[in-house]
């Protein structure tokens, strides 16, 4: 039996580690949108294990929500990439400080 | 028995994974790495009996988003030398701030003994559960009003990509079709009086107003 | 006949002058010259009729005293703040005087200033004047008190500055004003203290014995003192103002410069009626000054060193108005020391006739210096008596006035003034203030013969000198007036008619008025309740065993060795000026020293000018550039904006633009939730 707490953990490992990724991560906006997506995967596996834990289907529905948004999300986040890359030329993140108070 | 030691092969392969994929240098190669990290987590989502959600995972996530991805990291012009992933410079405190929160979850999910709890509690399904079908019971019937909001967000995601990256190709004579229903009459014509060229007296110039 | 006073009638005492100086005023370039001085001259005459009205029903006809509200100001925290009247003897004495006094001027001023281009101005000034005395003398509060003090003081600083573009002019009516404001700091503290111990504003709450012995008994803790008599306190600061306006030691130095002022004002301002606002007032609280030995004993101090000092500083002057200014100081210092023997009647009394001989003397020196076309010097005078006779006879009466001649009226305010000092240092012999007092008057007569006919031999007879220029140049003590063409040609003329009148008015009545009123005024009922003198203070009674009536007192002073002083002063200034007038100079150059410090005025002008006004004006500037300029402007405001823009600067680094550290600090805040609810539930 798949114990909870071990999906939990895990999923918690996989979250810290996306989170690391994008303080780490400081030339690259493509990896930044890369971590986003581990980021709701972690997500995903919550819900997951708790839907399987508290037998209850509408967590794995809130999945379904999760991965279209997630989608959405990631194409309009590549379009902006794409046309930023056309302005700038460069994809370095520590180029993108013009809001600087 | 096998359930768990599979369970920890996939969820090994899955951090090794993730760690790999913040750390290497060519974006392709972070690419592909996500792409495993899904595969296996699809794995476990099996082991947990949601299958559905696992094959949703494969070909939404890995077949169209990140295909997307690799269309975009391909497409860009990307200096390999300069995107090397400054990893020591901001390592120290990135991985201190990951360490405090997985200890945070750890924490809270440890400490509460959830672990021997749920021995007991996961009820075995039948022989004839279809994942598949249970989704589709509440999502049809409880959940339509959100499916539909969701189709809406995919349409609006749709729009937004295109509006953001189309480019007008300059110097191509295209037509305008709501300014050339917009003219005007006055735009178009304009009635001069000219006293008439020489030549034959009889003929007149047709200098007369054009009826509108 | 109603048995009070009509306070309508009452009203229009001061009213009617104020009402003329506002037409005159304010229509000033408009109207002209013969309405302005019209109409400010009948506002006077009115005033003075209806003044001698009030006055012969209060002293002849007995009528009881009218103390009334004519106009409730404001109330405040109890204390009621109004315009009102108290109409007493005393009251009636100096509204007389005031208004006489101010009508004499009105119609000198008609010739004196009639080549002047500020006649209507000069006119509603002096109207102005009237009104803010009489405000001052007829008040039965000391808010109003208060408001008619500072009145004067604003329209004797106009005047003194009436000729506005002379820098002398203007030097000397700030001058005047800044000196008075030292008096009225002490005075507003005292009328303070009055409140506080009191609670009250009104005369009647305040001055009746009872209050005041119940001040009496009270202690004010001054900081740094083991506490004080609160009477004396009040009494010591009123005195303070007293002094300020009635230009007493060392506050006194404003009066001789105040002659820049045309000599009308001279006349009416600074002999007769504002400076001797400072005695009135000391009248009027004679309640409460009886209840302080100390500050009695301050008063005769004080009082007796003007007397005396000041005489010297007459001596060696060149200027006639300086010298008339000196004898003023002096007098004042003579009724000041009447005061401070508990003899306030002595004193009202002497203003009384002060008043007269004093705006007399200033009149005819000013008709003089129009008839020598505005010259002021003595030393180019002499032998003006063959060209302006009756100039000459009225200042001649007004002189022997001032020396004290029997019959006249200076004598018998002035030889009652003394005895009465003697009588007090008689009784007293431990007080040695009241030793010196009696030696500063008696020895002051000498003095003030000398000075005096010193200044009519030098203007009047003699050889005349005004065709011959002078040996030394003029004298900073000499001032000429704006017109001084410097010419010097022309014999001197008499003046017209409207300058003499008033001359020949007022040398009657120095004459007559003493031997007249003095003993209604002293002795047959006196000043009634006006004035409360203590029982052990009183000389009065005695002094009236002494005097018998006016014929007899006269003839008993040949007896007297005052009588004698005046002859020897006569006999000194004769000598040195008439028969042998090159002795002054010789007698100067043997005494340099001494001709040194009178010259210099004791100092005090130096003191004033080199010391304390630059102390006032540092201390402003150290407040302005300290206080002002650093602290408030820049510490507190432009210092709290740098403040912000430092934290501002520092603060604005955390907005970056850059997303990684939002998002980092991000992460780290819900760490830090995380953790806090994680050792929450833990424990």
């Amino acid at each position: 039996m798949i114990q909870l707490n071990w999906l939990l953990v895990l999923s918690g490992v996989l979250f810290a580690i996306s989170v690391a990724g994008m303080f780490i991560n400081r030339k690259n906006l493509i990896l930044l949108l890369m971590c986003v997506e581990l980021l709701l995967l972690a997500v995903n596996f919550n819900f997951v294990a708790f839907s399987r834990d508290l037998a209850d289907i509408n967590g794995q529905i809130f999945v379904f929500f999760v991965l279209t948004v997630a989608a959405a999300e990631s194409a309009i986040g590549l379009a902006i990439l794409v046309v930023l890359f056309r302005e700038r030329r460069s994809i370095n993140v520590e180029d993108l400080s013009t809001l600087k108070g | 028995m096998l359930v768990e030691v599979l369970f920890w092969v996939f969820a090994s392969i899955l951090v090794i994974a993730a760690l790999a994929m913040i750390t290497v240098r060519n974006p392709v190669h972070a690419a592909m790495l996500l792409v495993l990290c899904f595969f296996t987590s699809a794995s476990i989502w099996l082991l947990l009996e949601a299958e559905f959600l696992a094959v949703v995972l494969i070909l939404v996530y890995v077949g169209a988003v990140m295909v997307l991805f690799l269309f975009v990291v391909m497409m860009l012009d990307i200096n390999i030398e300069e995107v090397r992933s400054s990893v020591t410079r901001y390592a120290l405190a990135g991985g201190i701030v990951a360490g405090v929160v997985v200890f945070e979850i750890v924490a809270v999910v440890w400490t509460n003994s959830l672990g021997t709890e749920v021995a007991g509690r996961v009820a075995a399904h039948p022989a004839d559960y279809s994942n598949t079908a249970e989704l589709g019971k509440v999502l049809y019937t409880q959940y339509v009003y959100p499916f539909e909001l969701a189709a809406v967000v995919l349409l609006i995601a749709i729009v937004a990509a295109i509006s953001l990256t189309m480019r007008r190709r300059t110097g191509l004579k295209q037509q305008n079709i709501s300014r050339q229903v917009a003219v005007r009459r006055e735009d178009r014509v304009r009635i001069i009086k000219m006293p008439a060229e020489g030549g034959s007296k009889t003929a007149e110039a047709p200098a007369s107003e054009k009826a509108p | 006949m109603t048995n009070t006073l009509n306070p309508n009638l009452l009203l229009v005492v001061p009213l009617a002058p104020l009402v003329a100086a506002m037409i005159a005023g304010l229509f000033c370039r408009v109207i002209p010259r013969k309405v302005a001085h019209w109409i400010t001259i009948i506002g006077v005459a009115v005033s003075c009729g209806i003044s001698l009205h009030v006055a012969g029903e209060i002293f002849l006809h007995d009528k009881p005293v009218f103390n009334g509200t004519v106009y409730q100001w404001l109330v405040s925290d109890g204390i009621g703040m109004q315009v009102g009247f108290l109409i007493d003897r005393l009251t009636a004495l100096m509204m007389c005087v005031v208004t006489f006094v101010s009508l004499c001027v009105h119609v000198y001023t008609i010739g004196y200033m009639a080549d002047d281009d500020g006649y209507n101005r000069f006119f509603s000034y002096i109207s102005l004047f009237t009104f803010s005395m009489l405000m001052l003398v007829m008040s039965n509060n000391f808010m109003q008190l208060f408001f008619g003090w500072e009145a004067v003081g604003v329209v004797s600083y106009l005047l003194i500055g009436f000729w506005y573009k002379r820098p002398t002019a203007i030097f000397a009516n700030l001058k005047a004003f800044l000196v008075n404001r030292v008096g009225d700091f002490g005075f507003v503290l005292g009328i303070a203290a009055i409140v506080y111990y009191s609670g009250s504003l009104d005369y009647a709450d305040v001055l009746n014995a009872d209050v005041a012995s119940k001040i009496a008994g009270q202690t004010f803790t001054l900081p740094g003192t083991d506490g004080v008599n609160a009477m004396t306190f009040i009494c010591i600061c009123l005195f303070i103002g007293a002094m300020g306006k009635s230009a007493q030691v060392p506050l006194h130095v404003w009066l001789p410069d105040s002659m820049e002022g045309p000599t009308p004002i001279s006349a009416l301002i600074h002999a007769a009626t504002m400076v001797t606002a400072g005695i009135f007032m000391v009248a009027r609280m004679s309640p409460l000054f009886e209840f302080s030995e100390y500050a009695l004993n301050f008063v005769l101090f004080i009082g007796a060193t003007t007397a005396l000092f000041m005489g010297f500083l007459g001596i060696i002057n060149n200027d006639i108005k300086r010298v008339v200014a000196y004898s003023t100081l002096s007098q004042l210092g003579y009724m000041t020391v009447a005061l401070g023997v508990s003899g306030y009647a002595f004193g009202i009394f002497h203003l009384m006739t002060h008043a007269f001989f004093k705006a007399l003397l200033f009149l005819a020196a000013g008709s003089v210096i129009i008839g020598m076309h505005h010259e002021q010097d003595m030393r180019k005078m002499g032998g003006l008596y063959k060209y302006m006779k009756v100039t000459a006879i009225t200042c001649w009466i007004g002189a022997l006035a001032l020396v004290g001649t029997p019959f006249f009226s200076g004598f018998y305010s002035k030889d009652l003034l003394i005895d009465a000092v003697h009588l007090k240092a008689e009784h007293d012999p431990a007080n040695w203030i009241a030793h010196y007092a009696y030696f500063c008057v008696f020895a002051g007569v000498f003095i003030t013969a000398f000075y005096t006919f010193r200044m009519m031999f030098m203007t009047f007879h003699g050889k005349p000198r005004f065709d011959t220029a002078p040996a030394h140049d003029s004298h900073a003590a000499a001032g000429h007036d704006d017109h001084a063409h410097g010419h010097h040609g022309g014999p001197p003329h008499e003046s017209p008619w409207v300058i003499t009148l008033p001359l020949v008015a007022l040398a009657f009545f120095s004459i007559v008025i003493g031997a007249w009123t003095v003993e209604p005024l002293l002795f047959e009922g006196g000043f009634g309740g006006s004035i409360f003198v203590s029982e052990a203070h009183n000389v009065l009674p005695e002094l009236h065993e002494e005097f018998g009536n006016w014929w007899s007192f006269a003839l008993h002073s040949l007896a007297h060795p005052v009588l004698y002083l005046v002859i020897a002063g006569f006999l000194a200034a004769y000598a040195l000026y008439i028969k042998w007038p090159h002795l002054p100079d010789t007698i100067a150059a043997k005494l340099k020293p001494l001709v040194w410090v009178l010259e210099n005025k004791y100092g005090f002008d130096a003191l004033n000018e080199r010391l304390i006004a630059p102390l006032a004006r540092n201390l402003g500037k150290f407040f302005w550039i300290g206080g002002d300029r650093w602290i408030i402007d820049g510490i507190v405001v432009d210092g709290s904006a740098r403040t912000i823009g430092v934290i501002a600067r520092f603060v604005r680094r955390v907005q970056n633009g850059f997303l990684y550290n939002y998002a980092f600090w991000m992460v780290i805040g819900l760490a830090t939730m995380l953790g806090w609810f994680l050792a929450r539930t833990l424990k």
